[in-house]
């Protein structure tokens, strides 16, 4: 079975200056990720600030080009320039913020047709036609056509950005922290809009969260970056029932729970995430795990068998592994 | 005597003949050593409300309120000056941004400096050492070399533990945090909420968490007060609250969490948003968006009935079961 979207041992380097006469130092925005997506299937990619999600969504819409390592669509090569006109149209991104990634003097029509302006040979009357029946699918109505992005809510602008990005008629779509701006309640609706049109047109999305409670609803695979590295990376019910990974588990442990029995014993991290430009030796978590010992501060860790790149993992020293194990089983919340 | 009794405090912005009511008397007290919640969508009215504690309302806002009574002195009552000398040092507050909260002109040892001076005085010297012991507190690794640094130079996490140390500098009775980690990330935000609890503890302090985050609430607060348009809609303990809500705008925000349909393909959203200032509806405010809306809902406006630990504003109370009183 062939891939939608296959990702190669994928690297980004930026090189920044820091100031006259000093040597230019390398920044790994992303160092070595690789990951595979089926059709219709849905990619979270979580971890903090700074850990390379941002921009491996800018690799994968071409936004950028890697500095290293290779990326495919359906088995063409994405980082040939001949097809990348093509190719483009048929990944697509959302973004985080409604407020800032709708022009504001542009009205939501014009905002919507745009892509078929640029890419098509279509009509204006198709255009609109286009438009107006992506407006019905993404839940707005016709008036709201000729109208201006600062007459919305916040919930109903991403709505306008999903309409933009499916304009084109992707197969993957990349969402940025589609929901982290929004209020839960608005939330919840737009996180079952972006199920209901995936199932529609069998999107797969690469969704782009810290919030984990969204992303052990949508996610049908993890992959959890730490400093432009993959830690841990497997099926949702895997990460969520049996994280392995310090980090992972920190994550998991760090996120507010309702329900008392979802809670899971804090694993409390020690400072923050270190400059991505002077990244400590060894695994780049050991600053601030618990459970580092010496070599994991000589030693960079490998993701073994592809799932978790951890030598404590590896050795059998975390104690963790052996005791109770989280419950995804567990009763939804009573509400 | 709680530590802070509001009643009937009202927020009005516009004319005098239509106001509106960002905040629509709302009444709640802190205990000492207690964590009141306030949760609520935006729009709500919950930073407003506790802006108007603190004094910081500003025309055209107008505040009023039957009591506002802080450590048994009436807010209200007193003059401009004598309310200045209360506010920062005895309740202080913490923002939502850290980033634009500091001053980025100035140093940090400058600013927490500062608010010493202001409530306290005493020589440089002792300011300087009292500066370093507060930035131990908030957990500031290497406080002498911090205090030289700008704004700036400090991350998320790093500016918002300085806004705490500023806002503790003072050993404030009562301490008001408007969504405290809600920019930062899950990490930092734990390590965040961590601290403040850590020190309300410590130092027997009120604080009044107030986030869009339900499930942080269910974790810290003792009490919750639930927040709609301006209104609280209901309080209750937070495990009253969280295991058998009874107003269906507080059911309707559980039941939109992932966390409450684990397993499940979708997610029971609550339809609509926050009515803003020019399309309030008559009777109840959340009426529109309620599944279980009647006549008497939609003209007539229902009372926050119930004890002052546990009330709700709603004719048709939900059960155990989840379901409206017949």
């Amino acid at each position: 079975m062939s891939y939608i979207l296959e990702a190669k041992d994928l690297k980004k380097h930026y090189e920044v200056s820091q100031g006259f006469l000093k040597p230019k130092a390398t920044v790994k925005a992303l160092d070595g990720v690789s990951f595979r997506i089926d059709a219709g299937k849905t990619l979270a990619v979580v971890g903090e600030s700074g850990c390379g999600k941002s921009t491996l969504a800018k690799l994968l819409t071409m936004i950028e080009t890697p500095t290293e390592g290779s990326l495919s669509f359906e088995g063409h090569d994405l980082l040939a320039p001949e097809r990348a006109k093509e190719l483009r149209q048929k990944i697509q991104i959302i973004f985080q913020n409604p407020y800032g990634s709708l022009n504001p003097r542009k009205k939501v029509g014009t905002i919507l047709e745009e892509p078929l302006v640029i890419n098509s040979q279509l009509s204006k009357d198709e255009r609109k036609e286009r438009a107006l029946a992506m407006l019905a699918k993404v839940g707005l109505k016709t008036e709201h056509y000729n109208r201006y992005p600062h007459m919305f809510s916040g919930g109903q602008r991403q709505r306008i950005a999903i309409a933009r990005g499916l304009m084109m008629q992707p197969s993957i779509v990349i969402a940025d922290e589609p929901v982290s701006a929004l209020d839960v309640s608005v939330q919840a609706q737009v996180l079952n809009l972006m199920m209901d049109l995936q199932d529609e047109f069998n999107l797969s999305y690469i969704f782009i969260s810290h919030d984990l409670s969204v992303v052990e609803h949508i996610a049908d695979e993890v992959m959890v970056m730490y400093l432009g590295k993959v830690v841990e990376y497997g099926s949702k019910e895997d990460i969520f029932a049996n994280p392995q990974h310090p980090y992972t588990r920190a994550l998991l442990s760090s996120t507010p729970r309702i329900n008392p029995e979802h809670r899971i014993e804090r694993i409390r991290l020690k400072g923050e995430l270190p400059s991505p430009l002077d990244p400590p030796t060894g695994c780049a978590f050991n600053s601030r795990c618990q459970f580092a010992q010496d070599r994991c501060r000589t030693e960079t860790p490998d993701l073994m068998d592809g799932v978790v790149a951890c030598h404590g993992v590896e050795e059998g020293r975390l104690d963790y592994l052996q005791a109770t194990q989280v419950a995804t089983s567990a009763q939804p919340v009573e509400a | 005597m709680s530590l802070l009794e509001v009643e009937n405090l009202s927020v009005a912005f516009g004319s005098e003949t239509n106001p509106f009511k960002a905040v629509d008397k709302i009444s709640y007290r802190v205990e000492a050593g207690q964590v009141l919640g306030i949760v609520g969508e935006s729009g709500s009215g919950k930073s407003v409300s506790s802006l108007a504690i603190m004094g910081l309302v500003d025309y055209p806002g107008r505040v009023s309120a039957s009591s506002l009574k802080f450590d048994g002195q009436d807010l209200e009552s007193l003059s401009e000056k004598q309310r200045r000398d209360i506010t920062g040092r005895d309740i202080a507050m913490i923002f939502q941004e850290p980033m634009s909260s500091l001053n980025p002109c100035f140093t940090v040892g400058d600013q927490i400096m500062e608010a010493l001076a202001v409530h306290q005085g005493g020589s440089k010297k002792e300011r300087k050492a009292k500066t370093i012991e507060l930035l131990q507190q908030v957990g500031i690794p290497a406080p002498e070399t911090r205090l030289s640094a700008y704004p700036h130079q400090l991350s998320g996490g790093m500016s918002q533990r300085v806004m705490i140390a500023m806002a503790i500098a003072c050993d404030p009775k009562l301490l008001i945090a408007d969504e405290p980690s809600t920019a930062l990330d899950v990490t930092i935000q734990a390590q965040i909420i961590d601290l403040l609890l850590d020190l309300q503890r410590e130092k027997n302090m009120g604080l009044v968490l107030i986030t869009h985050d339900l499930a942080l609430v269910a974790e810290a607060a003792h009490q919750v007060a639930v927040m709609y348009a301006g209104q609280i809609v209901e309080t209750g303990t937070a495990s009253e609250i969280f295991s058998t809500p009874q107003h269906p705008y507080t059911q309707a925000l559980l039941r939109s969490l992932p966390e409450y349909s684990l397993g499940e393909k979708r997610l029971q959203a609550l339809g609509g948003v926050v009515p803003g200032a020019h399309d309030r509806p008559n009777g109840c405010l959340l009426n529109p968006r309620c599944p279980y809306a009647t006549d008497q809902c939609r003209s007539n406006e229902p009372d926050l009935i119930g004890t002052s630990d546990r009330a709700v504003k709603c004719f048709y109370p939900l059960n155990a079961e989840g379901r409206p009183a017949a």
